[in-house]
């Protein structure tokens, strides 16, 4: 085993965020190390490769100002952990758990391995209790579920903080008396950004029920890589010993994603597309798949991610990769965005892919599919009588084109666009939604069965 | 030093490199460190074994042993197999779940084969028959659906000394055969098989059956053979793995083999939760009566997902051998090639395109390859078949990437997912131009055997107004749909009811989700005389506007909503379509 107390000065290397230590031995892999400066001052590192007595370092701080002269190490003989507690709730932290609030420190209840472990397939449970967020394009159309991952696809400049925070905010199930927290970890943010969020939270008074980890632009970009595992770590500690209802919002994972390339290219790693390195999927994979239930446990973990595209392209490769985990995505866009409609959900590619199973009677209303089936198609078919109208101007579409033109521009003025404090009920939605369809003629109407047809139909 | 006990000299994520393992062999299993971890050689330079492990190596480091077991990678073949839930190791996750909880922990080991469960062996061969491999000895009844054939492993032959038909679990003898080396050799119900090796069989024949799956653009338009290979490629939320589902629950295989392979954890969830309630249309028994389920979710190790397809192919082939039709799914092969990849780095060889490894072709070929339709070992000569259906998930759903390239060379079948069907919720959003089967002339025989010659008339039919839409479409954005003649506006409707009618198909709905053959080809049909008639009535005199608001339509709009055992229905709209269209001329 190591010995704990031993401290090594023979650092022979310091390339990007790491740093090369030989002679060393009984050290393990992921073993996490403390790097003390000349100054006095102290550094977190991880280890990320071990081979013979030579081992690579990640310092989580970054690496400017060390010198491997005066670089004093020593291994810790243990993994990253966390030490956690009830009274996280309502605190600020930083990337690695410490209290950045001026608040007291937290007396732990116990320490948790950060990396977690995988949930046995088996012993997880279905998705499938619908929550509200009073948000029409999603609660309707893109059903969020409880122990679901559903990020938001973004670009630069659109409003996707101002969307998080509403669900934050409005989200709830149609039962009552279950306890919630928020768990937020935003990595790589701007101050104005997080202070936005935190803010929010301070004026509703959901930061008594929140645990808050804060990476800023400016702060060590490696960080960033353990800040979300931390802050899954406290969401599965509230969710599966405290019984509670964990929603996680992470932002911005593509900073995520760009620290974790950043050590890549570091370690002279072969890149995948775009440099990013070759196990970015499995990488995503341990942070998204940390959402779920679990059979037997009352509490879930339900995770919205939100990340920019660069480019606002969808098939980069953090957008592309991350919706080939998460159960779907929603996308903001930016023509709706410069609309000004608000939330701009891009509805066709947005999809909840667990929706089925949230939805119909006995959850939110038996007609709920049909009717999301029906707005989708028919919004589809007045925005590609829309681009047919671009070219040919609007005297060559037919009457019934026309008819789903129009159809299409209501449907973006009052389904989707609605205020930043409005919290709709399913119900407001969908009577909204049919509302809108009876502008349709009702042979039109196929996707949607002939019994609730007659019943939810509003007259003309 | 031990012979059999090595040491770790290097650790970087699931690699770990080690010395002193003299006289190990490539793909051997090794236990790596004090936690007794997973793993399997893949490099052997001088005395340096690299060793990909299939478990979470935090905590290890240099100096740590490493213990050779002498066998490679291998699967427990046996009863006990159907309904299991395995990982790509074929750990078995239900029982881990209750023995360790809720989370994988690491260096958990169980049986692959339940030991507390009691069959019952019914031998079928007597004292001094001579027995060769493949040969049955006998039979237990697995679950409802499958009986499980014991049979004498490949590469093995002798005369039965002693056979006793018992009740016990895998583990109890049921035969002492005296082998070729005059040795006597004792039987239990389990075999052993190492993964990365096909099963032998007597010959490989043409696979000519169809394997239809209850999906109308499927089985009328791209169908599939037992024995055939296909995949499905498509963009994230094209609905691969509806598609991938749809086929484990319908397709009329006897076993069905699913690999989860890197993918969602709540997906494996819903089959495990849905599997048991649905009824396998055949034979009214659950469907789980004739599943195994592989499981190794993307979260899960990457070496032990680079395993996991390899795992439930040995499984398909083992059952093959006892003479079933098996189909494999697995979702996705891209997470598997990705798997590849990544241990392909670690190991820093030369990459291929796109960082994938220069084997990643012949990797893919040979995987597809133990698909078949074969004349099993076994002196009976029973046939068996394995259909490989594998999901493709290439980067922004581009199709030039290399896993859906190297794929396509090998693949009969190729059911192109489209991302604008799929936002405008066309499912299975299968493109119609795209797509192909290179099994369609073997199935259109077979089912115009059944169908009178007019199941590949109507389909062909369809086709022509497909691509004729198509065609139309690009006019339709230049001039307008007004500028059109009418025929072909009529042939636009037409288009658009094969479309919306017939390929459209909802998963979610109890009727909808699964149309026999016969469904499948009277509800085209209707649609087809339907076009036939108009245009007839068309040219004598009746009017577009007239023909293009009839009430049948609501009709045949509806027909796929008709269940199974009420196909006079179908009688009476094709009635209902020659009364109204007798009544406009």
């Amino acid at each position: 085993m190591a010995d704990v107390a031993k401290e090594y000065r023979t650092v022979t290397e310091i390339v990007g965020p790491l740093m090369i230590v030989e002679g060393v031995s009984g050290i393990t892999y992921g073993e996490l190390a403390d790097v003390k400066l000349a100054n006095g001052s102290l550094r977190r590192g991880r280890v990320l490769e071990v081979s013979g007595d030579k081992a690579i370092i990640q310092v989580f701080e970054g690496t400017s100002g060390l010198s491997p002269q005066d670089v004093k190490v020593r291994f810790l003989a243990r993994g990253m952990e966390l030490a956690v507690s009830i009274d996280m709730l309502g605190r600020v932290f930083d990337g690695f758990g410490r209290p950045i609030d001026d608040g007291p420190a937290i007396i732990p209840e116990k320490y948790l391995n950060v990396n977690g472990s995988p949930i046995n397939p088996f012993a997880r449970d279905y998705p499938n209790e619908f929550i509200q967020t009073g948000v029409s394009t999603i609660d309707l159309l893109n059903t969020l579920v409880r122990g679901q991952k559903l990020p938001l696809f973004s670009g630069s400049g659109l409003p996707h903080s101002r969307l998080a925070v509403q669900i934050a905010r409005q989200a709830k199930v149609l039962k009552t008396g279950e306890k919630f927290a928020v768990v937020f970890a935003a990595m790589g943010i701007t101050f104005e950004e997080a202070e936005f969020f935190i803010a929010d939270f301070r004026r509703t008074g959901a930061i008594e029920r929140s645990v808050v980890f804060v990476n800023l632009a400016d702060d060590p970009p490696i960080e960033r890589i353990a800040l979300p595992r931390m802050a899954l770590t406290t969401a599965e500690y509230l969710a599966f010993e405290k019984d509670m209802h964990v929603l996680v919002i992470m932002t911005d994972i593509t900073n995520y994603c760009e620290a974790l390339r950043e050590i890549s290219a570091a370690r002279r790693e072969v890149p995948g597309r775009r440099g990013y390195p070759g196990y970015l999927y499995t990488d995503l994979s341990t942070i998204y798949e940390r959402a779920g239930r679990i059979k037997g446990k009352k509490g879930s973990i339900t995770q919205i991610p939100v990340l920019t595209m660069p480019e606002d392209d969808k098939t980069h490769p953090i957008p592309d990769l991350t919706g080939y985990i998460t159960e779907g995505q929603i996308i903001i866009n930016r023509a709706l965005h410069t609309k000004g409609i608000y939330p701009p959900v891009d509805v066709l590619p947005s999809l909840s892919r667990l929706k089925d199973k949230g939805i119909g009677e006995g959850k939110t209303r038996e007609d709920h599919a049909d009717l999301m089936n029906q707005l989708y198609s028919a919004y589809a078919r007045g925005k590609n009588a829309k681009e047919l109208a671009v070219v040919l101007g609007e005297s060559a579409l037919s009457e019934e084109d026309l008819l789903f033109v129009k159809f299409a521009d209501e449907f973006e003025d009052k389904f989707v666009r609605q205020g930043e404090n409005e919290n709709r009920s399913i119900e407001e939605s969908m009577r909204i939604g049919w509302e809108l369809l009876s502008m349709l003629p009702r042979g039109e109407l196929k996707r949607i069965r002939e019994k609730f047809l007659d019943k939810y139909l509003p007259a003309r | 030093m031990n012979e059999n006990k090595g040491e770790v000299i290097k650790v970087s994520g699931p690699l770990v490199v080690a010395r002193g393992l003299k006289g190990a062999r490539m793909y051997e299993m090794v236990r790596v460190g004090e936690s007794r971890l997973f793993g399997e050689i893949i490099e052997i330079k001088g005395d340096s074994y690299s060793i990909q492990v299939y478990e979470e190596t935090e905590g290890i480091g240099p100096g740590q042993p490493v213990w050779r077991t002498g066998e490679p990678l291998s699967v427990e073949l046996g009863p006990g197999l159907i309904k299991s839930i395995y990982d790509g190791v074929q750990r078995p996750l239900d029982k881990l779940s209750y023995e360790f909880g809720e989370y994988i922990v690491r260096g958990a080991e169980k049986p692959a084969l339940d030991r507390s469960i009691v069959w019952e062996f019914i031998a079928n061969v007597k004292i001094g028959d001579n027995v060769g491999p493949g040969d049955i000895l006998g039979t237990v009844k697995e679950s409802n659906l499958v009986v499980h054939k014991i049979m004498i492993p490949p590469n093995f032959s002798g005369i039965i000394k002693k056979i006793e038909s018992i009740t016990g679990n895998v583990d109890e003898v049921i035969a002492v055969i005296e082998g070729e080396d005059g040795k006597d050799h004792v039987l239990t119900m389990v075999q052993r098989w190492p993964v990365r090796e096909p099963r032998p069989v007597s010959k490989k024949i043409m696979p000519v059956e169809p394997m239809f799956t209850g999906q109308r653009v499927i089985d009328m338009f791209f169908p599939i053979t037992k024995g055939g290979t296909a995949c499905v490629p498509g963009p994230f939320g094209s609905g691969k793995t509806v598609v991938q589902h749809q086929l484990a629950k319908w397709a009329d295989a006897q076993i069905v083999v699913y690999v989860g392979c890197g993918e969602r954890g709540n997906e494996m969830t819903d089959v495990l939760m849905e599997f048991p309630h649905l009824k396998d249309p055949a034979s009214g028994e659950s469907l789980m009566e004739r599943t195994v389920l592989v499981a190794n979710t993307s979260n899960m190790p990457v070496a032990a997902r680079e395993a996991s397809v390899f795992t439930g192919i040995v499984i398909a082939e083992y059952y093959r051998d006892m003479g079933y039709s098996v189909a494999l799914m697995a979702d996705s092969t891209s997470r598997w090639a990705e798997a590849m990849r990544e241990i392909s780095g670690r190991l820093e060889e030369m990459p291929g395109e796109e960082g994938y490894p220069a084997y990643l072709g012949s990797r893919i070929a040979s995987f597809y390859e133990r698909a078949g339709s074969v004349i099993c070992l076994g002196s009976d000569q029973r046939k068996g078949a394995i259909t490989v259906i594998g999901a493709v998930s290439p980067p922004g759903g581009d199709l030039s990437e290399p896993v859906v390239q190297a794929t396509l060379r090998v693949v009969k079948v190729f059911w192109g997912l489209d991302d604008k069907l799929a936002f405008s919720r066309h499912f299975p959003a299968i493109n119609w131009l795209t797509s192909y089967s290179l099994y369609q002339d073997v199935v259109d025989e077979y089912a115009d055997r059944i169908f009178k010659g007019e199941w590949s008339k109507y389909r062909k039919t369809a086709m022509e107004i497909l691509q004729r839409e198509a065609e139309l479409e690009e006019l339709v954005r230049l001039v307008g749909v007004d500028a059109l003649p009418h025929e072909d506006r009529l042939l636009l409707q037409a288009a658009k009811m094969i479309r919306e009618d017939f390929l459209h198909q909802n998963a979610f709905d109890d009727v909808d989700t699964y149309s026999s053959t016969e469904k499948q080809f009277r509800l085209l049909k209707l649609i087809i005389i339907y076009y036939e008639k108009i245009k007839k009535a068309f040219k004598e005199g009746a009017t577009l506007a007239a023909l293009t608001k009839l009430d049948v339509l609501e009709d045949i709009a509806k027909a796929k909503f008709i269940p199974e055992d009420n196909k006079k229905q179908f009688d009476t709209i094709e009635k209902k379509i020659e009364d109204s269209i007798v009544s406009l001329t």
